[in-house]
């Protein structure tokens, strides 16, 4: 067991490891490396002018953008509505709180479909809230806004549980100290508060950001798919495998999943700041 | 311990809970309320629909499925990570987190590239007469790609923080490996074992994505029951479309309250 040729690994007396290990490599080569290399390798055939040629025609640049974007201001508002919530949960008590905190999982636990279809009707001009919003000329379902109203409902559960812990980590005797000193609350929010929870928020909102762009189901009821205007880049793959342009969708695919590895570098480098913070403040 | 004032607490708290009901409540309400627009009896006749039977019944067996592999998987892949120091370990963890960062469309296209009649293995396939896409296999392994990290992302970090003290110990008495686990590990991570089976088959069954991809919505044979939802929706056969809907939000809720009670017991064990 401790012989000096498996020097990448400190010796234990707990048998398993060569067998757990090697079947953990299996199963992960099988059901995830494999296959995601298979659509690394499919691409690779279109060659670097094929890859290009499909990624930048008109259709699938307003499919990106779109997405990309679209997460990035659902993301932005998560933030803000997510600190919201987080704070409230831990710092006030109040009835109803557990419910409410409870209920921040909801997005989590729905189906993407049931909450596709629940914000369609609910948004469309003859729903609750679509009539409502159609008496001020705003219209939901069916326009890109109704995409963003979907991408805040399925990322609003990661910045409020990311936050949470970490806001309730704070000692408030530093929060005493500033306001003994003569800060203002606002002040302390500012100086003391923020600081502290800017990794967290940074974390959820790339999570949020992260599950935004790949977001399907939720998304492809409400949308109303028009291209060029309220397509996705996720619907845009769908699109081209029922065409059976296979090589067109694997080119959107591997754009996508090129720019998802590199929001979960940042999250990785965002949770290690985060610990460092945490470590040292 | 607040230091805010009242009026700012408050102000506060009715934003929080009206951002919560706008969100989230009033989309579930209209779920309950749609599915029971035209009464109990249409509610009731969409549930036991033939077609709303099969697709409970393939949702229920991919889940079961899915759910049974990634639970024996996710064990053995904490076991390795937790239990022993080797290097590469944080990258193995990146890696099998790997499935949470992939859009659920693109989680069901590497399978067709994978086995579809234009895929590597495809004509391989069609020469034994094995069907992958477009039936029970692709929805498996397309659930079973999306699902994967659950287990181990829930048992690791708990066994990690158990140590491998008392393993150590039941090894130098003598039990077997097999012992070991299922006599000392087992009922210390029973627990977040549960946890991870919760939320695993909670996204198993509602999986819209990745297993649309794969399906081809062939009625009464490869539709589960959130592609079943998106059929009748399409066909503006909403109380239906919003009845079988309503089957996996109840889903939801049964899954939040588990997860709280585990939670509690968590807390109080």
């Amino acid at each position: 067991m401790t012989s000096p040729t498996r020097l990448w690994r400190k010796p234990s007396v707990i048998p398993g490891f060569g067998i757990t290990l090697g079947l953990t490599l299996m199963w992960l080569s099988v059901i995830v490396l494999i296959p995601l290399s298979g659509l690394v390798l499919k691409a690779a055939t279109l060659g670097f002018s094929g890859f290009f040629d499909t990624i930048l025609t008109a259709r699938v640049l307003a499919a990106l953008r779109l997405s990309f974007g679209l997460s990035l201001i659902a993301a932005a508002i998560n933030v803000v509505l997510g600190l919201l919530i987080a704070w409230v949960l831990v710092r006030y008590e109040f009835p109803l709180r557990r419910i409410l905190s409870a209920m921040v999982d909801i997005p989590f636990a729905l189906p993407t479909a049931v909450a596709g279809i629940a914000l369609t009707t609910l948004y469309a001009p003859n729903g609750a809230l679509g009539f409502l919003l159609g008496l001020i000329g705003l219209k939901i379902s069916f326009t890109p806004l109704g995409i963003l109203v979907a991408l805040i409902f399925i990322g609003l559960p990661f910045v409020v549980r990311t936050v949470e812990p970490v806001l309730a980590d704070i000692d408030q005797a530093t929060e005493e100290a500033a306001a003994c000193l003569g800060a203002t609350r606002l002040a302390t929010f500012r100086r003391i508060i923020l600081p502290a929870i800017l990794p967290a928020l940074l974390t959820g909102f790339a999570l949020a950001f992260a599950r935004a762009v790949g977001e399907y189901g939720s998304v492809i009821f409400i949308a109303g798919n028009l291209p060029m205007v309220s397509e996705i880049a996720p619907l845009l793959i769908v699109i081209k495998l029922e065409e059976f342009e296979y090589e067109q969708a694997t080119a959107i695919a591997v754009a996508m999943l090129m720019a998802s590895l590199l929001v979960l570098f940042l999250i990785n480098v965002l949770q290690a700041w985060g610990r460092k913070r945490q470590g040292t403040g | 311990m607040n230091r805010d004032p009242l009026a700012v607490r408050i102000t506060l708290i009715v934003l929080a809970f009206l951002v919560m009901a706008v969100l989230i409540g009033l989309p579930l309400v209209t779920v309950f309320a749609e599915a029971l627009a035209k009464g109990w009896d249409e509610y009731v006749l969409a549930l036991i629909d033939k077609l709303t039977l099969s697709a409970i019944r393939l949702t229920l067996i991919t889940a079961l499925i899915s759910v049974a592999i990634n639970l024996v998987f996710g064990i053995m892949a904490a076991w390795a990570i937790a239990k022993y120091d080797f290097k590469g370990k944080s990258f193995l963890i990146t890696l099998i987190d790997l499935p949470f960062s992939v859009s659920p469309v693109i989680a069901g296209l590497v399978f067709v590239l994978l086995f579809g009649l234009q895929g590597w293995l495809g004509p391989t396939l069609q020469g034994t007469g094995i069907k992958v896409i477009f039936a029970l296999p692709g929805i498996v392994l397309a659930t079973m790609f999306v699902t994967f990290p659950f287990v181990a992302r829930e048992l690791i970090p708990l066994m990690q923080e158990q140590g491998t003290e008392d393993e150590e110990a039941a090894v130098s008495l003598g039990a077997s490996g097999f012992q070991t686990f299922w006599r000392v590990t087992l009922p210390n991570i029973t627990w977040g074992l549960l946890y991870g089976v919760l939320l695993c088959n909670a996204r198993a069954m509602g999986e819209f994505g990745a297993v649309s991809v794969v399906s081809g919505h062939i009625r009464g044979k490869t539709n589960t029951m959130p592609l079943y939802v998106e059929i009748l929706y399409n066909e503006y056969n909403f109380t239906a479309a919003f009845a079988v809907a309503s089957l996996l939000a109840f889903l939801a809720f049964v899954t939040l309250a588990a997860q709280s009670l585990l939670e509690w017991k968590r807390a109080h064990s």
